[in-house]
């Protein structure tokens, strides 16, 4: 473990001095800041933020993780003819992506709306949730780029997986679900619907903020199953469990991939 | 010191290694040398533990390299081209090798100023020349004293004078009881400093012996000519 | 008509009242005066007589005042009713009763107890008195010209079978309430059957079921109250000529509430309001003629949700923000209008600068719609496909409804 955190320390510092995610960083600050500042309410601004989880991150994630992935499978070799195990390395090579990218998304959407605060009436749990599923769904898909990065040697074949992956969640998955439920209309679904959303990671960490919003209220005006499932701490905890398994099974088969892997 | 027993490596459709039975001893420097793509670089990253064999073992002093990172310790590894951190700086790279074997090397400083690596340390890796990354790479094989140093084409693209400088380096390792593995295209260069050459053809190793026996095998004095021979007799 | 009313009104209890302060008698209730018992007190005095009740708990069953008389608590005198019986009876006209504690009435499923009720009474005064943790607070039956004033009436209502409502009034008219707080009942206030009365400036909140409820009740106003975090909102039903302005109908937010439930409901208006956080803030089911102007909804779950029976609803200089549906209905067409409204999801713009957005503004959208049929699609609110169909819907629209869209939106906040 103690081996993970040094090389996760390297790349990560690494990763710091490259622009890539100053420019990150710099982008989350001036859009929440942008938004707060000049959109008025900050419930409204809270909305607009989670329009970046549920897409921006995903992309970025997935695609700054796949480059980092190449850029450093290398540096990894390197690593690798050093007394390190194999999954020390792995863990610390993930963690030197994901934890950067998270703190940029953290410190450019948190540090806005902690400054906001302090002059207006601002829902924390709503402020807290948005930044709790935005760290999430970037676990989720730095995970999940690692995967595809260790799956295919090919930049682009990778490339396009991962760019298919982004669009089959944040899009079809939802078309999908549209269609599910205008085919199945006439029959009891909302239990059915309800496990098909906790399959999605972008789904849950959509649902975990509206939770705090008004999703809740909505869901429960259309249907009591929602409400019970929704409205209680066991739809949070739930939800939020969900989110945990999609970065960690990714992880796993990632590691299983990165055990068996020669370089 | 080092033992490869019965070693198979394929790569999808291709069989790079067929069963390779070799030992490295102390003491001298071994060369492994054959055509391209005969699987040379291939059976360094199995000593290291880079490649996983398919089948057959690899010991490093008496040890199982399979799941056992600490095998590694006793190796000091100069790949064919270094890759590094690019925004990393020479220093900071030794720094951190040197953290994360939780490991301090008291030959630091020594090594960078016999690779004359001083006006490089705080400049961005990625800005290096090709020779000077061979240099840095260099010092991280010698940087823990190992007993086994394995150099895959050590002096490509190296300047005379870095070049003569890890031959000597080698000389005083070999002399120090070193196992030192190397493979070079460059034959004169072997001709110089090997005592034991082992020759890797498709897969298996078809002949390995010293210098001497070379010449006497193939009758040929120079061992360029020699090691063509034995390539165009496919085995002997 | 009303205003003259109002002024004979007015005439009649102040000579009632002057004529009174002549010949009033004062009777003292406490522990050691002259009567120990209010009960032994009503009986001895004579109309026009004045009880002065000092402090201390009086458990003394039901008491009925059958004479004209004022009632008035010093101390804050509590009247316990040990949850049996009702409290007070008022069956004699222009009985006040002030500075009181009213606890414990008695609970029935049979009748309708209350702490205090007066039964076909004129000109009775209620006023600045506390209730606490009974049935029904305040009960008007058949009364008028009455007033209920700066009351505190708070319940402890946990099932609808088992509570009453704060303040409730039945066929009755000409009655005001006012300033008064209520919470933790069924419903805070009550009417049914009432006429030409108005309901201001109180504060009706965490009720089970209504703020305000009211039925077959016309030509009544309400005026500067706040209706928030009960249950199911405010409703009102069949009734017309109703006027509700300046009111705040706020935190109604629960799967089945509204901020202000409009059935049946004509010829009213709806002005200055503000609607904040309800999941439904106006839901209108066969009301028609009615003007909703100048009102603001934000943060609400539905801002106006219209059904298909209601008709010529004129939304005009209302405010929109922050509401996840603006507009929602169960039609495609529409017999009613919206102008000159702000919308913050408006996306046109103002070239001739007159504040006036050059294009309409179409409050449905396309996933509304979808809602609407599909109910549990609600689960993609707020996500990248609803935006993509709604963005789609913007550039090229066919599916939302033609009909409901304010061809003069407005351009900047008012």
């Amino acid at each position: 473990m103690n081996e993970a955190v040094k090389v996760m320390k390297y790349g990560f510092f690494d990763l710091l001095r490259s622009r890539w995610i100053f420019v990150y960083t710099v982008f989350f600050l001036l859009i929440t800041g942008g938004l707060l500042t000049f959109g008025g309410d900050p419930n409204q601004a809270v909305l607009s933020a989670l329009n970046l989880v549920l897409l921006v991150i995903p992309l970025v994630s997935l695609m700054l993780g796949l480059s980092y992935y190449y850029y450093t499978r290398d540096f990894v070799e390197l690593i690798l003819t050093q007394p390190v195990s194999r999954p020390a390395v792995f863990l610390g090579h993930y963690a030197g992506i994901a934890l950067p990218l998270a703190l940029s998304f953290l410190i450019g959407t948190g540090l806005p709306f902690a400054v906001y605060r302090a002059g207006n009436e601002t829902d924390a749990p709503v402020v807290f949730s948005l930044l709790l599923a935005g760290l999430l769904v970037n676990l989720v898909f730095s995970a999940l780029a690692f995967w595809i990065g260790l799956a295919n040697e090919e930049r682009v074949r990778a490339l396009v997986i991962a760019l298919g992956v982004w669009l089959g969640l944040t899009m079809v998955y939802d078309g999908l679900l549209m269609g599910f439920i205008v085919l199945m209309q006439s029959y009891p679904i909302e239990r059915s619907l309800i496990a098909l959303s906790l399959l999605n990671p972008i789904d849950l960490s959509r649902i975990v903020v509206l939770l705090q919003l008004d999703i809740a209220a909505l869901l429960g005006y259309t249907g009591a199953v929602f409400q019970r499932f929704i409205g209680t701490a066991w739809g949070v905890a739930m939800s939020l469990s969900s989110l945990v398994v999609w970065i960690v099974l990714p992880l796993l088969l990632a590691l299983r991939t990165f055990r068996r892997k020669d370089f | 010191m080092v033992e490869v027993a019965s070693v198979e490596k394929r790569f999808g459709k291709l069989d790079i290694l067929r069963g390779v039975d070799a030992g490295f001893e102390g003491g001298k420097i071994t060369a492994v040398v054959g055509p391209n793509a005969s699987g040379k670089t291939t059976l360094m990253k199995c000593i290291l533990g880079l490649v996983l064999p398919d089948a057959g073992e690899v010991r490093v002093g008496g040890e199982s390299v399979r799941r056992n990172p600490k095998t590694r310790a006793q190796i000091g590894y100069m790949p064919q081209k270094a890759q590094f951190p690019e925004n990393l700086r020479p220093k900071e790279l030794f720094d951190w090798i040197q953290d994360l074997r939780g490991e301090k090397s008291s030959l630091t400083r020594s090594l960078i100023d016999y690779f004359e690596l001083e006006p490089f340390l705080g400049k961005p890796l990625r800005v290096l020349s090709g020779g000077t990354r061979q240099k840095v790479s260099a010092v991280l094989a010698f940087l823990f004293d190992p007993p086994v140093l394995m150099l895959d084409e050590p002096t490509a693209g190296l300047d005379p004078l870095a070049s003569s400088r890890l031959k000597d380096r080698m000389f005083e390792e070999r002399a120090r009881g070193k196992t030192i593995i190397l493979t070079s295209h460059v034959m004169s260069e072997l001709e110089e400093f090997t005592d034991e050459v082992k020759f890797l053809l498709e897969g298996k190793i078809v002949f390995q012996g010293s210098l001497d026996e070379v010449r006497q095998r193939t009758g040929e004095e120079r061992l360029e000519r020699a090691i063509a021979r034995m390539m165009e007799g496919g085995s002997l | 008509m009303r205003f003259a009313g109002r002024v004979a009104v007015s005439l009649y209890l102040l000579v009632v009242s002057l004529g009174l302060a002549v010949g009033q008698r004062s009777l003292e209730v406490c522990s050691g005066c002259e009567f120990t018992s209010l009960h032994a007190a009503v009986q001895q005095a004579a109309p026009g007589d004045r009880i002065l009740v000092r402090g201390g708990v009086y458990r003394e069953g039901r008491l009925l005042v059958d004479k004209p008389l004022s009632l008035l608590g010093e101390n804050w005198p509590v009247l316990d009713g040990g949850g049996e019986v009702e409290i007070l009876t008022i069956t004699a006209d222009d009985v006040q009763v002030r500075g009181f504690v009213f606890q414990n009435s008695g609970v029935s499923h049979i009748e309708d107890l209350a702490a205090l009720k007066a039964d076909n009474v004129s000109g009775c005064v209620v006023e600045g008195n506390r209730f606490s943790n009974n049935f029904f607070a305040i009960y008007l039956a058949g009364s008028e010209h009455c007033s209920v004033r700066n009351n505190e009436v708070t319940g402890a209502a946990t099932s609808e079978a088992f509570s009453g409502n704060a303040i409730h009034l039945w066929n009755s008219s000409s009655i005001r309430v006012e300033g008064n707080h209520l919470s933790g009942h069924r419903d805070g206030i009550y009417l049914e059957f009432v006429q030409d009365s108005s309901v201001t400036d109180n504060i009706s909140e965490d009720h089970l079921r209504y703020g305000l409820h009211f039925m077959f009740s016309s030509g009544n106003e309400f005026r500067r109250n706040t209706f928030q975090r009960s249950g199911a909102g405010v409703a009102v039903m069949y009734s017309k000529e109703t006027v509700m302005v300046n009111n705040r109908f706020a935190d109604n937010w629960g799967s089945a509430a509204y901020g202000l439930l409009l059935k049946e409901i004509n010829d009213s208006t709806v002005a200055d309001n503000t609607f904040f956080r309800n999941t439904v803030a106006i839901y209108s089911d066969g009301s028609n003629r009615i003007e909703v102007t100048g009102n603001e909804f934000l943060r609400n779950g539905h801002a106006v949700r219209l059904l298909a029976t209601s008709m010529s609803m004129h939304f005009t200089h209302n405010t929109f923000t922050g509401n996840t549906f603006d507009v929602t209905t169960t039609t495609s067409r529409s017999y009613n209008d919206f102008a000159e409204n702000y919308w913050d999801n408006y996306r046109g713009f103002d070239l001739d600068r007159d504040n006036i957005g050059d294009v309409p503004y179409r409050p449905v959208r396309l996933f509304s719609m979808t809602v609407e049929n599909y109910p549990q699609t609600m689960i993609l609110l707020r996500s990248p496909l609803e935006q993509f169909l709604d963005y789609a819907e913007r550039l090229l629209p066919v599916f939302t409804p033609r009909a409901i869209e304010d061809d003069r939106p407005v351009i900047g906040k008012p």
